[in-house]
């Protein structure tokens, strides 16, 4: 069976080799690289910007951002149809692509988030390998936490008032440098669809633009959606821990989601949601109202055949709903959950209408492509390019989080400071 | 020590007093300046395809897929046929089933999901064949996109698929408005029509030209001024496939009407 033939349905005239290509994987790497951009964003705003109220979910969405990175990669290795090529991006960028740019965006954007982790976690790094140090004779277990801290030490030992200090600015040069770039990461997702000419709902140059708000308005909506589980979690599991041993704080005692965090960090949020839409509005307006050649079969994807995903699930309950969520007075936890897992599916939704809504016209501009995602992995494409890729996608971030969390404490930290 | 403004003063003096002479340097292109000496390339293929002549047999689409190992039940092809046929009411209905591998056997109109349209011979308006087939564009934004420069544009304008070097991303599939491109079904790369370069470079016709009965489609060099597809491209009316796109496509047609996609 040839490639895309599985999951596509033809309607009316539609080019003998046109298939829908690119399928979910495709969505889920915009979608994951927005959130790495939004993270970091977020982790910005303090560290750039000074907004004190960020500062517990700044460290925190560092972190996330820097365990969703690898992931940003994952959906098009499982993409590829030759996976084991897909270096020669790296080997050989062919610069009038936009894909070549992938390699050389990317490990920019990682160094820049690791030596920033790197400085912000320094400190820490040296006062556990020197308190382990202390301790004469070592476990194996500790024996290897003091190694490998030890080696992300990197030889500078000095923990003086100074040297935190200088830390802390070369965090703050990272930060800033990272913003753009972080930008760029994602603008440049966008670039790669608002680029091809051939297609005439991606071709647009505002497509980089309303790809980075929505990257950011998703990437902040997934921290605080993270931050909120984890220490409620986190909570829940000293409550039970405390009652083998009672001498570990209770659940009052330990840090708990603070409101103000969530507010303002909502306040963000919105700011950028109301960016976005506005942008999509605008290309949505441009286009019905210049009315090119396209337009005819796009006003039939758009209207009819995608009405509900665009419309309703979008626009919806991905925008409006947590809109009005979030602006009514008196916001709660609660609410903030609801709210920013409605912004996630809205985000999601509208890479979803990009990349399928995309491809589901000819290029013949007569005829309909219906695409059917595949659910059980039969097969290794079905697998790949099917409903469990996807999710293993979205579960890996979480599991990378999980571990890095064991070298880098998120919440330690957090808790030391107070 | 030197002062803020005098580094400053230095350091635009040293940029310009750099900049003047490098202006005397003009950036060239190989390429440019190999096509200047000599003309390498005295070939840029063409290719013309004759509407009027063309009665759907697909003998073409069969010869293409025997000569080019492109699996026969395969839903893929570098070649098709499209049957256009419009009613009174003015609508348009356009099918090429298997890519008309095995021609147009039924007057019934292929409308995907199964289902055919009836179309009766008095409701009919005009009706016509038009083949498909790589344009080998002059500006082929398939070349553009390839992130690692796997397809690649040969001197003589063919447009080429490294398949040992392909990732298979799929954007050149994409990227092109003609629809010409797909994955190949056995290598799982990027495939499509290369006006069967293994065949033209030995000075033989592609396989659907020489399959063609009706001399409906026929390949030239524009740049022999007496090949007889030149001389039909440069003195009779032709016509191009969605120019609008920028791509320069050097697939040309005679009796092209405005309802083909």
């Amino acid at each position: 069976m040839v490639h895309g033939e599985l999951w596509t349905v033809k309607e009316y005239f539609v080019y003998p080799n046109e298939y829908i290509y690119w399928t979910i994987q495709i969505v889920m790497y915009p979608f994951m690289t927005g959130l790495v951009a939004g993270a970091f964003v977020l982790s910005s705003l303090y560290h750039v910007f000074g907004v004190k109220q960020l500062k517990d979910i700044a460290r925190f969405s560092l972190v996330f951002s820097f365990a969703l990175l690898p992931v940003a990669m994952l959906p098009l290795m499982l993409h590829l149809q030759q996976p084991q090529r897909g270096i020669e991006v790296m080997m050989t960028p062919h610069f009038t692509s936009a894909i070549a740019a992938f390699g050389i965006v990317f490990t920019t954007y990682g160094m820049i988030v690791a030596s920033e982790l790197w400085f912000v976690y320094r400190g820490y790094f040296v006062e556990t390998a020197l308190a382990l140090r202390q301790i004469g004779d070592r476990t194996v277990g500790q024996h290897f936490r003091y190694l490998l801290y030890s080696l992300l030490i990197l030889g500078a030992w000095d923990v003086s008032e100074h040297a935190l200090e200088k830390d802390e600015r070369a965090v703050k040069i990272l930060a800033g440098t990272g913003i753009p770039v972080a930008c760029f990461l994602h603008g440049y997702a966008g670039f790669i669809f608002g680029s091809v000419k051939a297609n005439a709902l991606w071709m647009t140059p505002l497509m980089p633009v309303i790809f980075i708000c929505s990257a950011v308005v998703s990437g902040i909506a997934l921290c605080m959606l993270t931050y909120i589980v984890t220490m409620e979690l986190r909570k829940l599991l000293y409550t039970w821990q405390r009652k083998q041993d009672p001498a570990l704080p209770s659940g009052e005692e330990l840090k708990s989601v603070e409101t103000n965090v969530v507010i303002m960090t909502a306040r963000y949020l919105i700011m950028f949601l109301i960016l976005a839409i506005t942008l999509e509005l605008l290309d949505l307006i441009f286009r019905g109202y210049t009315a090119v050649k396209s337009w005819d079969i796009l006003r039939s994807v758009i209207y009819g055949k995608d009405f509900v995903n665009i419309f309703v699930i979008q626009y919806g309950l991905g925008n409006l709903a947590p809109f009005i969520l979030f602006l009514l007075p008196r916001l709660s936890v609660k609410r903030a959950v609801v709210g920013t897992m409605l912004v996630l599916l809205g985000v999601f939704m509208m890479r979803w209408n990009v990349v399928i809504g995309g491809q589901a016209f000819s290029s013949s501009f007569a005829g309909f492509m219906h695409y059917h995602l595949p659910i059980w992995p039969e097969s290794m494409e079905t697998f790949k390019e099917g409903l469990f890729g996807a999710l293993t996608v979205a579960v890996t971030p979480f599991i990378l989080f999980w571990l890095l969390n064991k070298v880098l404490p998120v919440f330690r930290a957090v808790n030391d400071e107070r | 020590m030197i002062s803020r403004r005098n580094f400053c003063k230095k350091t635009m003096l040293l940029v310009g007093g750099m900049a003047l002479p490098l202006t005397a340097f003009e950036l060239f292109d190989p390429n440019k300046l190999l096509a200047d000496k000599t003309d390498t390339a005295p070939v840029r293929w063409v290719f013309l395809v004759d509407t009027k002549k063309c009665v759907g047999c697909g003998f073409c689409v069969k010869a293409c897929k025997t000569e080019n190992e492109t699996p026969y039940d395969a839903n893929v092809t570098r070649t098709w046929v499209e049957r256009y046929v419009v009613t009174r009411d003015g609508r348009t209905h356009i099918d090429s089933p298997k890519g008309a591998r095995d021609g147009f056997t039924t007057a019934r109109v292929d409308i995907g999901e199964g289902r055919f349209e009836e179309i009766k011979g008095e409701d009919v308006d005009k009706a016509f064949f038009v083949p498909k087939l790589c344009n080998q564009c002059d500006n082929p934004p398939c070349v553009q996109v390839c992130p690692v420069g796997a397809t690649y544009q040969a001197a003589d304008g063919v447009v080429l698929v490294d398949r040992k070097w392909c990732i298979g991303c799929g954007y050149c599939v994409m990227g092109c408005p003609y629809g010409v491109r797909f994955f190949h079904p056995v290598y799982h790369v990027a495939e499509k029509c290369n006006f069967c370069y293994h065949r033209i470079t030995k000075g033989m016709k592609t396989a659907c030209v020489d399959a063609c009965a009706f001399g409906a489609r026929r390949i030239g060099n524009i740049k022999d001024p007496d090949d007889p597809v030149t001389r039909i491209i440069m003195t009779e009316r032709v016509n191009v496939l969605k120019e609008e796109y920028g791509t320069k496509p050097q697939v040309f047609y005679i009796g092209l009407s405005k309802e083909v996609k």
